[in-house]
């Protein structure tokens, strides 16, 4: 397998929560949280396609193999989704 | 904020972040700082068929909120009708108020809604303050609908403040008030628009109180909401949070109660007006490819201030604050850090100044002539 090196978040299913709309910019993306009406910019196209992506991948690994992410850019990735997830934006696959 | 991320966001997003939009000029009150001159209704107002059609080509935009503003929104008979229909179509709304139509009843009914903010305007944290600037009562009225929002647990309330001269010692107790409210701050800029060009001079905070609220705003961070108003002070030290840029056609812009697309809720005038959601091809077409807001999101031209060191900072300020005051768009805000825009003020003389193309005030009409949140991380 091309992306090695495991880490929890990454071997986990993710996906967008329902309460979170994604928009794209030419700068990457917007993704806002109806919720707590948080905003945050993604700043790159590549992590645009990761997070809109996620619910079609089993892991969020597989998700940024699938958006050609290098390797050793994932802990970077990582730890965007990290926060993300902190922020509510993402959950887990088998969240409700 | 990353330098990068300013200067992709000055080119244009494919919809805006944040859009006002003003559904009426008919208000009760006649605050004497009313930045879109209100007070009568204009009977070319949109039909709420043309409010829902709006909402539909914000909802295709992914436009994920919108503030609604006026004049005073509530006096709209359609105005809870428009309200729903937004929310169920995905576009959020944070509505301003001055409370008078807050009852008890609707104070529930707005409980009942994860998706909507409202934002009571008040511009002193007592009476004597207030209402100098917002008219008799309407202290009492605004605080009398924060009671009732927070008696029926409403999540999601905003106290709103324009500061001025007046109000700028009393930020710690906006900040109680707001508090004991469960609401959330929200302090804005006094710009010279509308009604706001008569009193600014004498109620635009000093250069020193600039300096204060500068302090107080770093103090107080991410639990203070500005609209990110404040950006032309961000060169007295570290940046404020929030977008440090004029997002005027960039990132945000106004639609006023006929339609009328401005580059920003503060430039009601001919020369800032992009097009109508009337005409074919609607908002999106006026948002997308109107002429003036293809030319702002031109590099523009810096004019004085391009060999200022702190240019990177405040970007040369608010554009309409320049315009109502007669500085030139290229060169330094009114309120400039340096004190540079006082000084140029001090030589405008009696050159005149833009007046407004609208103005709904209800008083005799004068001779001479007749007329924002955002919270963000970073994931990367």
């Amino acid at each position: 397998m091309a992306c090695a090196a495991s880490t929890d978040l990454l071997d986990r299913g993710w996906r967008v929560a329902p309460q979170v709309a994604v928009r794209p910019e030419p700068f990457g993306a917007l993704i806002y949280h109806f919720g707590t009406r948080r905003l945050t910019f993604l700043k790159s196209r590549p992590l645009f396609d990761v997070v809109a992506s996620l619910e079609q991948h089993d892991t969020a690994r597989e998700a940024c193999c699938a958006a050609g992410v290098p390797e050793q850019e994932l802990p970077r990735y990582e730890r965007a989704l990290i926060t993300l997830a902190g922020a509510g934006m993402i959950v887990t696959a088998d969240e409700p | 904020m990353s330098a990068s991320l300013v200067d992709q966001l000055e080119t244009g997003l494919d919809a805006p972040i944040c859009l006002t939009w003003e559904l009426t000029y008919a208000c009760n009150l006649a605050c004497v700082h009313c930045l879109s001159s209100s007070g009568r209704r204009d009977p070319r107002e949109l039909t709420t068929a043309e409010c829902m059609a709006v909402i539909d080509e914000l909802e295709r935009m992914q436009v994920f909120y919108i503030n609604i503003g006026g004049g005073e929104p509530t006096v709209r008979r359609d105005f809870w009708d428009l309200v729903d229909y937004a929310v169920a179509h995905r576009v959020g709304v944070k509505f301003s108020t001055n409370g008078s139509r807050i009852t008890a009843e609707r104070a529930l009914w707005l409980a009942q809604s994860d998706y909507l903010d409202v934002q009571v305007s008040l511009d002193g944290a007592t009476p004597e303050v207030n209402d100098v600037i917002r008219g008799p009562g309407s202290y009492a009225t605004a605080i009398l609908a924060m009671e009732r929002l927070a008696d029926a647990g409403f999540t999601g309330l905003k106290l709103s403040v324009v500061v001025t001269r007046e109000n700028v010692p009393q930020l710690d107790e906006f900040k109680a008030l707001a508090d004991l409210y469960d609401a959330q701050l929200r302090i804005t800029r006094l710009r010279p628009s509308g009604r706001g060009a008569d009193v600014w001079d004498r109620l635009h905070p000093t250069q020193e109180q600039q300096r204060e609220l500068y302090e107080w705003l770093l103090a107080n961070g991410d639990d203070v909401l500005t609209g990110d108003s404040f950006f032309h002070l961000s060169g007295y030290g570290a940046p404020l949070p929030g977008l440090n840029l004029c997002g005027a056609g960039r990132v945000v812009c106004l639609i006023d109660p006929v339609g009328d697309v401005y580059a920003c809720p503060f430039v009601i005038h001919d020369e800032f007006r992009a097009g109508n959601v009337r005409a074919p091809g609607g908002f999106a077409r006026v948002w997308r490819e109107s002429e003036l807001f293809t030319d702002l999101r031109q590099p523009q031209s810096t004019g004085a201030c391009v060999s200022c060191g702190l240019f990177d900072k405040c970007r040369g300020g608010c554009m309409a604050a320049k315009f109502f005051t007669g500085l030139p768009l290229d060169g330094p805000d009114p309120e400039c850090v340096l004190g540079h825009g006082e000084s140029l003020l001090a030589t405008r003389g009696d050159a005149p100044v833009p007046k407004p193309s609208v103005d709904m005030s209800r008083r005799p009409p004068s001779r001479a002539c007749d007329e924002s949140p955002l919270t963000i991380l970073h994931a990367r």
